[in-house]
């Protein structure tokens, strides 16, 4: 018999109040992909579980008045990859979220899970990064919103102040000539931790690339947003010598470390293979639109 | 901590049972409950062999608390067959000896039937990227592929 | 018996326990429950290496629901020093294997178990459990076991005059390798290592045990061998054979990993102190510490031969990990890995070498895969080195009928040659490839296959059906070719026959599951028992028609009169005979246990095809055959099963399957997270072809077929990778950075 309380209250208040009110000693349940794994493995011993799966701002996703999105936070993979909409504006986003595990993982996971567990490999955040998502989080103290590249601290970390919940992910209006994607090295072609993870969101203007942003995992203690990386690409037509400079930016942003997924010397040189397949990607969404 | 009483539906039938709030899915399925075809391969969501459904969404159960299952419908292998009609995946699993030591087995008819409610045409590909949460070590992957593709081609023609 | 009368031998009939494993009813042994049942929980080694001063339970067995602790003092004591052999196992390590005695020798080693009314009350309770240690230094790493200034782990055990980690040694013989060595036109020399590969069972071990007040004891259990399982419970309990009744629960994966106990002795004690049913499931990550992987190694190979590809001489040098206690399967590396071919010098030894890490444990063909490994990618360079097709260059050099083996025994009724035909005429092998980095790579594999000892009964019942009882746990698939070969010899439909695993106490000693030999072995005794059913069939019919027995025949199951009498009465079928069982003489059944023989080896030959990720380094299987000497093939899917099986598991040995070892000596990756075995997307079709030589020493002509389809594949892979690329390599697994790494090094190379 454990000492641990499962609540799960209708309504975003009472979610907080409870969560506030262990004071730390609370945690919050989505898809618990992550959750039941570390209480399993003694890593993690809530005295209280909140289940926000109840509470329809986290469970909805929306498209804004301007054309973006809201995703609620505890929504997963499985249930966005279904939105009739969603997967042809966020191709990457949506990719990358149902990358995470495997299908029946993807039936679970939420965006707010994988953002909040503070994983560096998380697999659906990089492209998140990249399309310059805003996460809204609500706490004690009220709501506030904060960039997506800004709520990871380190790993198993993050910049949620005491009592906070991630609410929901606003994704932006798409211009025309966007495109994103995703793509991550892992040994085998499903079910492994991101060696390294890519996410690239870039808009063509008549083949030169007026926008972009790069998000890159794996290879640090958070998830990077790699601005010399998204300078090399902008203004260019994304030749050869523009693509080469953003892979090395990639691989000079690295801080990786050596374990048992892979090496510094690996990682490092992964960050720039896959940052140039991942742009080529983008373009060609990119040029569709 | 007392224990919680969960009010849910498993494979079409009214269920109520008490579980401890931090036990899992699979392990109410697998204790109180009775229904031990879902089977415990690793408990961290490595291996699928805890498959089931809820609200028809394929899930592993040992990554979900027992207490969630509350006012929704729990599916799982007992509830594949109707009576003495095997589902047509689990004829031609047995047709094509599509299992060895059959521990894997109940967790990827689950997952199977799961693609073929959504995909009912789907290409090898397809089936072998959507049972890669389902670990097999005795078939190699094989005859599993082929009974999926084959049960798909025979569900579409019946359809028709 | 030929194959164009064959109605149910070599057809895909379906599997009589199939039912139950498609609907979930199916009982392995977590599954099962016993009225009164309390969970046990066991306490590990935190250190990689430790005395063990004292262990002091008070605090644990004190708290409330706790009703039973054990340790190695609960054992029956075996003396470190003397062996005592059971199988191929010895009970003085199994005894320590299961609870540390003297000391823990590694991370994850087994102190102490309790028994609780909760599982959790049980790991509660394990945590109050004071150990007193006093932490040695330990060495994991082959080099580091063997190194001149390593700790040996046992006083008693020497090598070369001196304690050593190197607990023993064996050596084949054949010829004079320097002689040989002299006449080569060419020799590869080359060195390599392999990493500790679990065999990946996805059911964890599991059992229930109930010890009655009188000591009677029943034990159900995930095992290969429930005669095993309760030959090593007598042996650690002192609780005679008799009074124990194991029970085969179904199995959910073993591949030699469960031919041993972890949790049996361990919850008979602990039912036996509490008086209670204990059950006791192992998660994944006490499989991963815990149980036997099988050896990592480290090898040298050198092989000669003359320009016109003749393999002159062989030389083989192989040190085997073996975990805590001694035993890897270095039989199987240096007994296998040049034995299929006829060379005329050989020189191959094993050395088998202790260090702190679990003991080792069987895993299909104990070692032959590793021992291959190095052969066959030398061989390959071999064949490159003289310009010579590989597989045309191996079929030159292979065994054939009459070739002493390097082992001793003169092969007889082989398939080898006809084996690398099929091969080399196989659509796969004309098959060019034609695109970049991709490459070809083929490799043989060689197996004992053992025969030994088997029970069963077969029963005819009043209305007329079967009911056979064998002793072997069903692992991929026997049953079935079991109900097609007494369904084939009575002349009955399939679905008339019943196979059923019997325990101990309902069937005679049948050794285990393993060595390819279940059904190699079981239809001896099931063909055997039938033919005595016919028998007694003839001897009824004749009784009733009131001829001499020896003018009845059993044809198309149904007695008929025939010589003299042919035609004078109508036939009888055997549902007729059957009913008319107690009043022609009784019951109508007979048994059959005998220690089998004359098992002939298995050999398969494997062709890969790779696509080689340059910039990741990630390696695709685009198309792999599994070309297998099987015997006649009594249920072909299931055949074709264990090739395909075999052949997933010697992928995942060559990509991406190692056991890592952190800087404390601990696995880092126990878990289906990080040891990465193929998933359902890693791997394509796998394609079978199967070359039937019948053993002429089987009724059925049955040779084992589940473990040489192992052998070949770590080779087969590597080989491919190397034709891809260009690159030789030399040390498993071919993980991404290695491979990248070494184009790197490679691409260097080529531009200084």
């Amino acid at each position: 018999m454990t000492d641990m309380r499962y609540l799960a209250p209708q309504t975003l208040d009472e979610a907080v109040g409870a969560y506030a009110a262990a004071a730390g000693a609370a945690r919050i349940l989505a898809g618990g992909t992550d959750l039941l794994v570390q209480m399993r493995s003694g890593m993690v011993k809530p005295g209280l579980v909140v289940d926000i799966k109840k509470i329809p701002e986290m469970t909805t996703v929306e498209q804004t008045a301007d054309g973006g999105f809201k995703v609620g936070a505890a929504v997963s993979g499985a249930v966005l990859a279904e939105h009739p909409t969603f997967g042809k504006v966020w191709p990457g986003v949506l990719e990358g979220f149902n990358l995470i595990g495997s299908t029946q993982v993807q039936g679970r996971a939420s965006m707010g899970g994988n953002l909040c567990n503070g994983s560096p490999a998380a697999d659906s955040v990089p492209a998140l990064v990249a399309a310059g998502a805003v996460v809204t989080v609500q706490g004690p103290d009220g709501r506030r919103e904060l960039k997506v590249e800004d709520v990871p601290a380190g790993p198993g970390k993050t910049n949620l102040k005491p009592g906070e919940i991630v609410v929901s992910f606003t994704l932006p209006p798409r211009p025309k000539g966007s495109g994103d994607a995703y793509l991550r090295m892992i040994p085998r072609t499903e079910m492994d931790i991101a060696v390294v993870g890519v996410g690239v969101s870039l808009t063509l203007e008549n083949g030169v690339c007026t926008a972009a942003r790069v998000g890159l995992g794996a290879v640090a203690p958070t998830v990077l947003l790699v601005e010399d990386a998204a300078k090399a690409l902008i203004g260019s037509k994304l030749d050869d010598a523009a693509l080469d400079a953003a892979a090395a930016a990639c691989s000079a942003a690295c801080r990786p470390i050596d374990d048992k997924r892979g090496t510094i010397a690996y990682r490092t040189k992964v960050a720039g293979v896959l940052l140039k397949r991942t742009a080529a990607i983008a373009a060609e969404r990119a040029k569709g639109n | 901590m007392a224990k919680i009483h969960v009010t849910t539906t498993i494979n079409g039938d009214p269920t109520e049972f008490l579980c401890d709030p931090a036990e899992s899915m699979l392990d109410a399925l697998r204790g109180p409950l009775g229904l031990t075809g879902a089977k415990e391969g690793c408990g961290t969501g490595d291996c699928g062999a805890c498959s089931i459904t809820v609200d028809g969404r394929l899930v592993c159960s040992c990554l979900m608390l027992a207490a969630e299952a509350e006012g929704h419908e729990i599916a799982t292998i007992e509830g594949m067959a109707q009576g003495e009609k095997l589902h047509p995946l689990q004829q031609k699993f047995l047709e094509l000896a599509a299992l060895q030591c059959g521990i894997c087995t109940p967790g990827v008819l689950v997952a199977a039937k799961s693609l073929l409610e959504r995909n009912p045409d789907p290409s090898e590909t397809e089936v072998r990227y959507w049972l890669a949460g389902n670990l097999c070590r005795c078939t190699g992957y094989d005859k599993i592929v082929r009974a999926v593709m084959e049960t798909a081609a025979e569900m579409r023609e019946a359809a028709r | 018996m030929n194959d164009q009368s064959n109605k149910w031998i070599g057809k895909r009939t379906i599997r009589p326990d199939g039912v139950d494993k498609v609907t979930g009813r199916a009982c392995y042994a977590a599954d099962n429950s016993m009225p009164g049942m309390i969970w046990a929980k066991v306490l590990r080694s935190p250190h990689p290496h430790a005395k063990i001063r004292s262990i002091n339970t008070a605090k644990a067995e004190a708290l409330p629901g706790v009703k039973a602790v054990a340790t190695a003092k609960d054992f029956v004591e075996f003396p470190i020093d003397t062996a005592v052999p059971l199988g191929i196992q010895d009970m003085r390590w199994m005894a320590r294997n299961m609870l540390a005695h003297e000391r823990v020798l590694f991370h994850g080693h087994p102190v102490a178990a309790v028994a609780a009314t909760t599982a959790e009350i049980a790991a509660e309770a394990c945590k109050l459990i004071e150990v007193d240690y006093e932490v040695l230094p330990w060495a994991v790493e082959i080099d580091d076991a063997i190194a001149p200034d390593a700790t040996p782990l046992f006083d008693h055990i020497q090598f070369e005059g001196k304690p050593s980690n190197i607990a023993g040694k064996l050596e084949h013989k054949k010829g004079d390798i320097d002689a040989g060595f002299a006449e080569a036109d060419v020799i590869i020399e080359r060195s390599f290592t392999t990493r500790p590969v679990h065999q990946g069972y996805i059911e964890p071990h599991a059992c229930t045990v109930s010890v009655a007040a009188d000591g009677s004891t029943t034990i159900w259990s995930s095992s290969q061998g429930q005669f095993m399982v309760r030959a090593m419970t007598a042996y650690l309990t002192g609780i005679p054979q008799s009074d124990i009744r194991a029970i085969p629960a179904e199995i959910g994966g073993g591949f030699g990993g469960k031919t041993i106990v972890y949790l049996e002795p361990v919850a008979t004690i602990l039912s036996r102190k509490s008086g209670r049913p204990v059950k006791m499931v192992m998660s994944r990550e006490e499989v991963m510490r815990a149980t036997g992987p099988t050896s990592g190694a480290k090898m040298t190979v050198r092989i000669g031969a003359k320009k016109d590809g003749t393999l002159v001489a062989g030389h083989g040098i192989f040190y085997l990990q073996a975990g805590c206690f001694p035993g890897s399967p270095i039989r199987g590396a240096a007994g296998c890995s040049f034995t299929p071919y006829a060379i005329p010098n050989v020189l191959s030894t094993g050395y088998d070498v202790v260090c702190n890490r679990s003991k080792v444990a069987a895993y299909r063909a104990p070692g032959a895969p590793i021992g291959a490994y190095g052969v066959e990618c030398v061989l390959d360079e071999v064949a490159q080195a003289i310009g010579m097709d590989p597989l045309e260059m191996r079929l030159k050099n292979i065994a054939h009928d009459g070739t002493k083996a390097v082992h001793g025994p003169v092969f007889q009724s082989i398939g080898f040659a006809q084996t690398i035909e099929a091969a080399l005429k196989s659509e796969h092998y004309k098959t060019k490839l034609t695109g970049k980095f991709q490459g070809r790579g083929v490799a043989n594999g060689w197996w004992f296959n053992a025969g030994g000892e088997s029970s069963a009964q077969v029963n005819i019942t009043e209305d007329g059906n079967v009911v056979v009882t064998t002793g072997h746990p069903d692992i991929g698939g026997s049953r079935a070719s079991i109900a097609n070969i007494t369904a084939e010899l009575l002349g009955i439909d399939y679905d008339r026959v019943s196979v059923l695993i019997g325990d101990t106490a309902t069937i005679g000693f049948s050794n285990l599951t393993g060595g390819s030999r279940v059904l190699f072995a079981s239809a001896m005794v099931v063909t055997e028992s039938t033919e005595k059913v016919i028998e007694q069939l003839k001897q009824r019919a004749a009784k009733i028609w009131g001829i001499d027995a020896s003018a009845v025949v059993w044809e198309n199951g149904e007695a008929r009169p025939s010589g003299e009498h042919t035609g004078n009465f109508p036939t009888m079928t055997l549902a007729e005979l059957g009913a008319k069982a107690n009043e022609t003489g009784g019951p109508i059944g007979a048994g059959s246990q005998q220690n089998t023989t004359g098992a002939e080896c298995g050999f398969a030959t494997h062709i890969c095809d790779v696509e080689v990720d340059v910039d990741l380094g990630t390696v695709t299987i685009l198309r792999y055959t599994c070309v297998q000497d099987v015997g006649k093939a009594i249920h072909p899917a299931y055949v074709e099963g264990q090739m395909q099986g075999g052949v997933a598991q010697g992928i995942g040995w060559a990509l991406n399957e190692e056991y890592i070892y952190d800087k404390q000596g601990r696995v880092d990756n126990p878990s289906f997270l990080d040891y990465r075995m193929p998933v359902c997307s890693d791997l394509p079709m796998l394609d079978t072809i199967m070359v039937e030589i019948p053993n002429p020493k089987h009724p059925q002509g049955v040779r084992g077929v589940g473990e040489a389809p192992l052998v070949p594949g770590p080779a087969a892979v590597c080989n491919a990778v190397s034709n891809a690329l260009g690159i030789r390599f030399h040390d498993l697994p071919l993980s991404p950075p290695r491979i990248v790494a070494a184009i790197d090094a490679n691409m260097k190379q080529a531009a200084e």
